[in-house]
């Protein structure tokens, strides 16, 4: 059974994160260090208050939270380097509140940070035993076969998962931090490279590079600060064995689990909601996200979004920072930076994408692998 | 260093090749269920049974499920290939290439009828030069 730990609640004071861009001349230790000062600067709190940090990466190498966090001034407090794959930020802040939460912390920051290259994410391209089952670890030609059998079973087409990448560019349009901000339409999408047919190159999220940053703070520490967002949920599932290789069953299964206890921990349901960051590492899974999330039934995802209820405007507000798509996939940052935008939301602080009345959002990262976080946050 | 095996070494853990006999892909079936895995393991993924796992022989014989024509691949794989997911007849749903067919989507069916192969894994040798068998699906 779902509980908020003994009554003890966890909010958020500040946050922050760098832009989202290739960085070419920028070490990850600075990134980090500019996302942790910002956040900080933002709670009002001194780094040397900083009793315990977290934070999450993939691929940056032994230690990278102790090398940018000691540049940002937090020295001596423990740091706690974080992997889950590509929910890696999104554990990070889980593991800040938790500490919050349980009472070992009054003041915890979680940080996220990656720097990529360009191209496919290194599953381990050197092992025959891999490479010779060619297309088993790269993620596009996964997601591809995931809306064959999506649009196999319930009938989703290009067009309806086209116009996900449309929306969320319409987006970050507005997002200054956003790595890709140029208007696209369904006819550009469905026109550009292929990359695993029947999906383009603008229905999969770049490699980005950037750091986000989230001070959580517990009550009495959260009295004396500006417009504190609670962390009314925080959840972290596993995956568990599942039936040989469908396609289907590691997006359905991991994410639906942990939205469920995500609402009966909070003690609300999706149609509280007001704004969302969701995982939409392709367009397909944010339209099966839709389902995952129950913001409509099973099988309606496409239609969800054709009929224009995730944009900002509509039933609910879905990547209004323009998501992994357009707003780019560090992937240890994003689930920071998911953070991020749904709090400047909830505290009207989103300029030209701001969400009308924003007071209830949810954040939800996967890392393949498996980890699944779902956050909800209220004013 | 040890020298390279005489004869190639699985892809996969469940790629078996007997002695003297021919290659086929072995599933993990629970007896209380019915359900069929790959990959061993002691508990029903589906069912929860304990205990209830046995090895069983796959069929070559099956229907292609979903696929992707993949055209971006990491740095020394060839491209374009096409990446599919067979469901096998008697249970068994397995992941890999779809070979002996056009990359082409035009060509490519949903439900047909393919067979499963066993070909030397596309030339690649380890680091002690091990040579290795692969499965690809055929269309039948």
């Amino acid at each position: 059974m779902e509980s908020r730990n003994d009554g003890r609640e966890a909010l958020v004071v500040g946050v922050s994160m760098t832009a989202f861009a290739r960085h070419e001349d920028r070490a990850v230790e600075e990134l980090g260090e500019e996302a942790a000062r910002a956040a900080l600067a933002d709670a009002g709190i001194d780094a040397a208050d900083v009793e315990v940090a977290f934070c999450g990466h993939v691929f940056q190498g032994i230690t990278a939270g102790q090398r940018a966090l000691s540049r940002a001034g937090i020295a001596g407090a423990p740091v706690i380097n974080v992997e889950n794959a590509c929910a890696s930020g999104s554990t990070a802040f889980h593991q800040a509140v938790a500490a919050v939460r349980g009472g070992s912390a009054k003041i915890a920051l979680a940080l996220g940070l990656e720097k990529m290259g360009r191209g496919a994410i290194p599953a381990d391209p050197g092992d025959v035993r891999l490479s010779a089952r060619a297309g088993v670890p790269l993620m596009p030609g996964m997601f591809a076969e995931v809306f064959r059998a999506h649009s196999r079973r319930y009938g989703t087409t290009l067009e309806q998962i086209a116009m996900v990448s449309v929306k969320n560019r319409s987006h970050a349009v507005a997002n200054p931090r956003a790595h890709f901000r140029a208007p696209i339409t369904v006819e550009d999408v469905l026109r550009a490279r292929p990359v695993a047919d029947p999906l383009t190159v603008l229905m999969c999220c770049p490699t980005s590079s950037g750091a986000a940053a989230a001070v959580v703070v517990s009550a009495d520490v959260a009295r004396q600060r500006c417009k504190p967002i609670a962390v009314a949920a925080s959840v972290l599932c596993s995956d568990r064995p599942g039936p040989g290789d469908d396609p289907l069953y590691m997006i359905v299964d991991i994410n639906t689990r942990a939205a469920a206890r995500a609402y009966q921990q909070a003690g609300i349901g999706p149609d509280d909601l007001d704004v969302i960051e969701l995982h939409d590492c392709f367009a397909i899974a944010e339209v099966i996200h839709y389902e995952n999330l129950g913001l409509c039934p099973r099988g309606e995802g496409g239609k969800f979004a054709a009929a224009g209820a995730s944009r900002i405007g509509g039933k609910v507000a879905v990547s209004t920072s323009g998501g992994l798509l357009s707003k780019g996939h560090p992937l240890g940052a994003t689930g920071v930076a998911q953070v991020v935008e749904v709090v400047e939301q909830l505290r009207g602080e989103s300029g030209a994408r701001q969400v009308a009345n924003a007071r209830v959002g949810l954040t939800h990262c996967q890392g393949f692998g498996g980890a699944a976080a779902v956050h909800v946050l209220t004013v | 260093m040890t020298p390279p095996a005489s004869t190639p070494l699985p892809v996969t853990d469940f790629l078996k090749i007997p002695e003297g006999g021919e290659p086929y892909l072995e599933g993990q079936k629970c007896k209380a269920c019915g359900a069929v895995f790959l990959g061993a393991r002691g508990v029903c993924s589906k069912c929860g049974a304990r205990g209830q796992i046995e090895a069983v022989r796959l069929s070559d014989r099956g229907t292609l499920y979903v696929y992707s024509i993949v055209h971006r691949s990491f740095p020394g794989v060839a491209v374009p290939y096409v990446s599919a997911v067979v469901d096998l007849e008697g249970g068994g749903t397995v992941k890999g290439n779809l070979i002996g067919i056009a990359p082409d989507p035009a060509k490519i069916r949903m439900g047909m009828p393919v067979r499963v192969v066993f070909r030397d894994a596309l030339g690649r040798k380890d680091k002690e030069g091990n040579s290795y068998l692969s499965y690809f699906f055929e269309p039948a």
